[in-house]
């Protein structure tokens, strides 16, 4: 069987899901047996111009170039998989979205009008078809490794949609929210980073963007409850996933 | 059997106990305190016990806090249960291997040390025996668990209070445990503890300690203390809850409660008797390697209900519903007993506090009509 040609991309992203790919040191030359890297620039200077099977897709769609480049990507591509939160819901960029870019620009650069932006950052599904989301900020190891063995045995890869809260409880980790009154994100965030920051005694940020059938606004009425105002609890939802519809809609909500 | 089966004790305090069970080969797990809260991990002396700790629970709301006194075993269950070490949260079940023809199954050994349960409560006992029903049940029998079980002492604490979550008296299993325990301690109102012993494994224990017997005063002070804590118990289940919940499927409660709950699963992984699990399969990237793994899983997972063509249940009102319904009426007809044993857990852990014996009298209170089936939100 020839060996899948995999292609990595870059859009508007700080590099960290690429560097997780390069982070599986113990797996990567079994990986590198088994597909063919074709683009990956952190990786290899080696460019290849397609078509690709796998193309892996980080960073988010910040300019009207980039929007073009993605739409060439995909036709390039059979299975187009987006990694990291930046690809999947716009990333911290996306912050962009609930305000007036113009006003940034003029106020940081010197000639704003070098500056040639759009005014949202955008996950790649908003432009193209997309086959499979990998989620966080960055993307798990062990859920990227478990993406691409599944991708090369033929299978869907197991990325459970459940809370955070399934993994505190499979890990034995004390609930932070019930235990200490700590503001939690993790009942409406996918699992994936292998319970992080509750077990190391942390409310969850939100990496992984929203589990399924979310429901923040009942989680922002116990937030309340705990003391979170108004204004906290609208920048409580806007982070990594701040783009994500069910967090932009629930921040909105507390504007 | 020996001469101390069946009879009663008294035992200045749990150290000569643990110390026993340690010199006779078992392994024990008990109460700690870790990350504030009481949890279940391996003891090697009674020091490691948290005396002097007391917790506050409520709907979503759990604070242990040092009691002032140095009683032993004044709080109640905490976030863990026994299922942690009977019904692990991950468990490999076999790997496989590929050769030039096929493939080799390698089947997972279970090795379960002897292992004594220290601090079992009475609506612990309660729930384990309803695992028991579940797991090792006849022809389909889970080996693993079945040795596990056989592996298992089970020293229960008989309780002194309640928490106001806890509602066992209504449920009919504590807060004193009658059996089911090999032996089992009641903290004294004024110090010291009356030691039941309720097999000849505990008696082989008891043998090795110098414990008094106790008389009949000692007793009647043993029933007072659990007397004390049935009396302080705020929370209750209606009794005919069973039949009540059948009739009531599409009553608007559902709606209510579904508007509250995130559907994040805390209430069916933190109860003692939820049993529900998922089959995964793992391979390396040659795939000549894969391993099979059992792994807790919930009703309000999406993935738990995926059959052809998509999952059954997608709303929150009917995973809440599920979990309601099963707990406290299907199970009757499942496991002839309810799938509940009034610990409370699933109240103080569901992070918005959504509390089952208040859902529980809401359908009390306005009965529904007989549901219509073909109705139902899915
Ligand atoms: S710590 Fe957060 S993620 Fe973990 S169970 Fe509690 S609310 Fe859920
Ligand atoms: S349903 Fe709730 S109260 Fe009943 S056994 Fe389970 S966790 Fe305990
Ligand atoms: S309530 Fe849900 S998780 Fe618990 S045993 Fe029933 S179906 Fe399984
Ligand atoms: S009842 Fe509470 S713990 Fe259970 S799924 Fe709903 S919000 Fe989570």
């Amino acid at each position: 069987m020839a060996k899948l040609k995999l292609a990595v991309w870059k859009f508007a992203s700080c590099d960290g899901c690429q560097l997780t790919l390069l982070d599986c040191e113990d797996e990567l030359l079994e990986i590198a047996g088994a597909l063919e890297i074709a683009q990956f620039l952190e990786a290899t200077s080696a460019i290849d111009d397609g078509p690709y099977d796998i193309s892996l897709v980080e960073g988010s769609i910040t300019t009207a170039h980039d929007a073009e480049r993605i739409r060439a990507i995909r036709e390039k591509s059979k299975v187009l998989i987006t990694i990291g939160a930046c690809a999947t819901a716009g990333g911290i960029q996306s912050l962009r979205n609930f305000a007036d870019v113009e006003a940034f620009t003029s106020a940081v650069y010197a000639h704003p009008d070098f500056i040639s932006t759009l005014k949202t950052s955008t996950a790649i599904s908003d432009h193209v078809t997309v086959d499979f989301e990998l989620r966080g900020c960055p993307v798990s190891k062990h859920q990227l490794l478990e993406l691409i063995t599944a991708t090369l045995a033929g299978r869907m890869p197991r990325v459970p949609k459940v809370s955070q809260c399934t993994e505190c409880k499979l890990n034995g980790t004390v609930c932070v929210m019930v235990a200490k009154g700590t503001p939690c994100l993790g009942p409406v965030t996918q699992a994936g980073c292998g319970n992080l920051c509750p077990a190391h005694g942390r409310g969850c940020y939100g990496c992984f963007g929203p589990k399924e059938n979310p429901n923040p606004q009942a989680l922002s009425a116990q937030l309340a409850d705990l003391g979170m105002a108004s204004r906290e609890l609208r920048d409580f939802y806007r982070t990594f996933n701040a783009g994500a519809p069910a967090f932009a809609e629930e921040s909105k909500s507390h504007e | 059997m020996t001469a101390r089966t069946g009879g009663s004790f008294i035992l200045d305090d749990p150290a000569p106990l643990v110390d026993a069970l340690r010199a006779d080969g078992w392994r024990v797990i008990g109460p700690r305190e870790g990350d504030g809260a009481i949890v279940y991990d391996e003891i090697e002396t009674a020091a490691d016990l948290p005396r002097g700790f007391v917790d506050e629970q409520d709907g979503g709301h759990y604070r242990l806090r040092e009691s002032g006194n140095d009683r032993w075993f004044d709080y109640v269950v905490g976030p863990q249960n026994w299922k942690k070490w009977l019904f692990p949260a991950r468990q490999k079940l076999w790997s496989a291997t590929r050769t030039a023809d096929g493939f080799d199954i390698d089947p997972e050994k279970v090795e379960f040390p002897k292992t004594a349960l220290f601090g079992t409560r009475a609506c612990e006992i309660a729930a384990i025996e309803i695992q028991d029903r579940v797991f090792d049940n006849g022809d389909f029998a889970d080996a693993g668990y079945r040795h596990r079980r056989e592996n298992t002492l089970i020293v229960a604490v008989q309780c002194a209070r309640s928490a106001p979550t806890c509602f066992c008296s209504s449920m009919n299993t504590g807060p004193r445990a009658e059996a089911g325990f090999d032996i089992a301690l009641t903290e004294l109102e004024d110090g010291g503890f009356f030691v039941e012993c309720g097999s000849d494994r505990g008696a082989e224990i008891l043998d090795r300690i110098d414990a008094t017997a106790a008389d009949a005063a000692a007793e009647e002070a043993a029933q007072a203390v659990t007397e004390q804590a049935a009396q302080m118990q705020m929370r209750s289940m209606p009794e005919n809850i069973a039949g009540l919940l059948k009739d009531s499927l599409d009553h608007p409660r559902w709606a209510e409660v579904a508007d509250r709950c995130l559907s994040c699963a805390n209430c069916t992984l933190a109860c003692p008797t939820c049993f529900c699990s998922d089959v995964e399969d793992v391979n390396d990237l040659s795939g000549d390697h894969t391993e099979r793994w059992r792994v807790w899983d919930s009703c309000f997972s999406l993935d738990f209900s995926y059959i052809h063509g998509g999952a059954v249940r997608r709303s929150t009102l009917s995973r809440y519903r599920q979990w309601m319904t099963h707990k406290l009426s299907s199970w009757h007809d499942q496991f002839d007993t309810s799938g509940c044993v009034g610990c409370g857990r699933c109240i103080t852990w569901c992070p918005v506090g959504i509390d089952i014996t208040e859902e529980a009298a809401a359908f009390a209170a306005e009965p529904a009509e007989p549901a219509d089936a073909g109705g139902l939100e899915t």
